[in-house]
């Protein structure tokens, strides 16, 4: 029994794709040429697969921050931010992040994965009940398992199925601590947050949202989720990343609960890691900026979201519920996703290919997303794609049947 | 509400059934991941399931430790005993 035999089922599926030279989990970029554009395998490629919301990776200003920040400051912090890590930069960004969502503390993590693992493990212990969503992301469920307290899971979006099990759970002494998301990264829908807010309430629960994808899409001011859903006071916790609209890596945490600053010494992912970079610190607080101070990014990424979601839609493509930056197309098996897309990439279109069981349902996705610096002539262009080789593939009706209906 | 053991033997059995694609003969002695072939998150779905048909919470960590499906159903039992 060699030490890999347990994977060996999985392996056969990784062999099959790197031998068919099309391996959706192994992709090479050659050359990044711009937020929307990069070099793969030889050939020039519009990327509609990055979570690059705002489009802000080569903004200006931000590459000057992390470039002035970096100079004065130096590559890395080579400390964790209990020990040597913490510089003036980390200090005015979790200012910043908690002026910006109006609360009082806020706190960066290393990455957004990390950010849940450390809140989520440390919020609840061992006598407290945690109760996610079935469809949460993966950084929730392993903050579960870091933690020590009782984890239940409730039906996806769904608030009646949550208060039926905070009622089973209400003779049970310790807190319960309800975490969901604002978009669900695979399918593109959105929380019912109003309804989840009122039974969190009825229960008297603590809530956690993970803005993670809707920080800078939705929301007046782009604060996510709960701004547009007018329930942020019945939000006990907001995390998020700095990786999706703000083109860069980290995670962080939001609160108003008087004695949040205990979690920067019991937080284990907190303590025990490096402290980002000056320079990853400085363009975050650029790229926050730059959320702030220009909505009509928002306004055209959603415009865009809109434009390749009724797109596809058209096409007769089965999508997720509702438009969002994600915008997935449901596949009938893993095979038909992992040829569709190779038939895209070969043809210029970089997208993901998600797969269960990180999907919902046993789904297989052909998963898109879309960015603010995407002109409307590269999304017609990609649905112009999934038209042809969507056909192509089988699909789609061929255009000679629809001629015939 | 069943409330014998043997009546939480036969809702665990009949949820199961229910989630597999195809019938496959089912004992206490079953592997739930290796003989049926359910993911983890199959296999929490049907957990779900038997939360609601039996009225109780089962935390995440207490599947962990189920392997078969006799684990299953001792580990329901006990939770539904305690409750």
């Amino acid at each position: 029994m060699a030490l890999f035999d347990k994977y060996a089922a999985l392996a056969e599926q990784y062999r099959r794709l790197e031998e068919a030279g099309a391996n959706p989990f192994n992709v090479p970029f050659d050359e990044v040429l711009s937020p929307t554009e990069a070099v793969i395998a030889g050939r020039r490629t519009l990327l509609l697969g990055t979570n690059n919301y705002l489009g802000l990776t080569y903004d200006p200003a931000v590459i000057e921050a992390a470039r002035q920040a970096t100079r004065a400051l130096g590559t890395g912090t080579t400390g964790s931010r209990i020990a040597n890590g913490s510089y003036g930069g980390h200090a005015r960004l979790e200012r910043a992040l908690a002026a910006f969502y109006d609360r009082a503390h806020g706190m960066v993590f290393s990455t957004g994965y990390q950010a849940n693992l450390g809140i989520i493990s440390a919020l609840a212990g061992k006598n407290d009940h945690l109760l996610l969503d079935a469809d949460s992301h993966a950084s929730i469920y392993d903050g579960a398992r870091l933690g020590h307290a009782q984890v239940i899971r409730f039906r996806h979006n769904s608030p009646e199925d949550l208060a039926s099990r905070l009622r089973r759970l209400r003779h049970e002494p310790g807190d319960k601590i309800i975490v969901v998301e604002g978009i669900y990264s695979m399918l593109g829908d959105t929380a019912p947050l109003r309804e989840f807010a009122a039974v969190k309430r009825e229960y008297g629960a603590y809530l956690v949202v993970d803005e993670a994808h809707s920080l800078g899409v939705l929301g007046e001011t782009g604060r996510g989720l709960a701004e547009q859903a007018g329930v942020e006071p019945d939000v006990d916790f907001i995390v998020g990343t700095f990786s999706k609209s703000l083109a860069g890596v980290g995670g962080f945490c939001v609160t108003d609960i008087a004695g949040a600053e205990i979690l920067r010494v019991v937080s284990r992912p907190y303590m025990f890691t490096a402290s980002l970079p000056p320079g990853v610190i400085a363009a975050a607080e650029a790229a926050l900026h730059e959320l702030r101070m220009r909505p009509a990014l928002r306004q055209r990424l959603n415009e865009n979201a809109v434009r390749l979601y009724r797109g596809l839609e058209r096409l007769g493509f089965e999508l997720g519920p509702e438009p969002s930056p994600v915008v997935s197309a449901i596949m009938p098996s893993p095979d038909a996703a992992f040829g569709f897309w190779a038939a895209l990439l070969k043809a210029g279109l970089y997208t993901n290919v998600s797969l269960p069981p990180a999907t919902p349902g046993g789904l297989a996705l052909l998963r898109s997303s879309v960015s603010a610096a995407h002109s409307p002539a590269q999304i017609d262009h990609a649905i112009g794609l999934f038209a042809e080789l969507g056909r192509a593939q089988g699909l789609l009706p061929s255009r000679a049947a629809l001629a015939v209906k | 509400m069943p409330e014998d053991n043997e009546d939480i033997r036969e809702v665990i059995f009949g949820a199961l059934r229910a989630a597999l694609p195809q019938a496959r003969p089912l004992s206490d002695e079953t592997h739930i991941i290796e003989d049926l072939g359910l993911d983890s998150v199959a296999v929490m779905d049907f957990v779900m399931e038997i939360e609601d048909r039996l009225d109780i919470s089962v935390p995440l960590d207490q599947i962990a430790e189920v392997e078969t499906l006799g684990d299953l159903v001792a580990t329901v039992q006990r939770l539904k005993a305690a409750r």
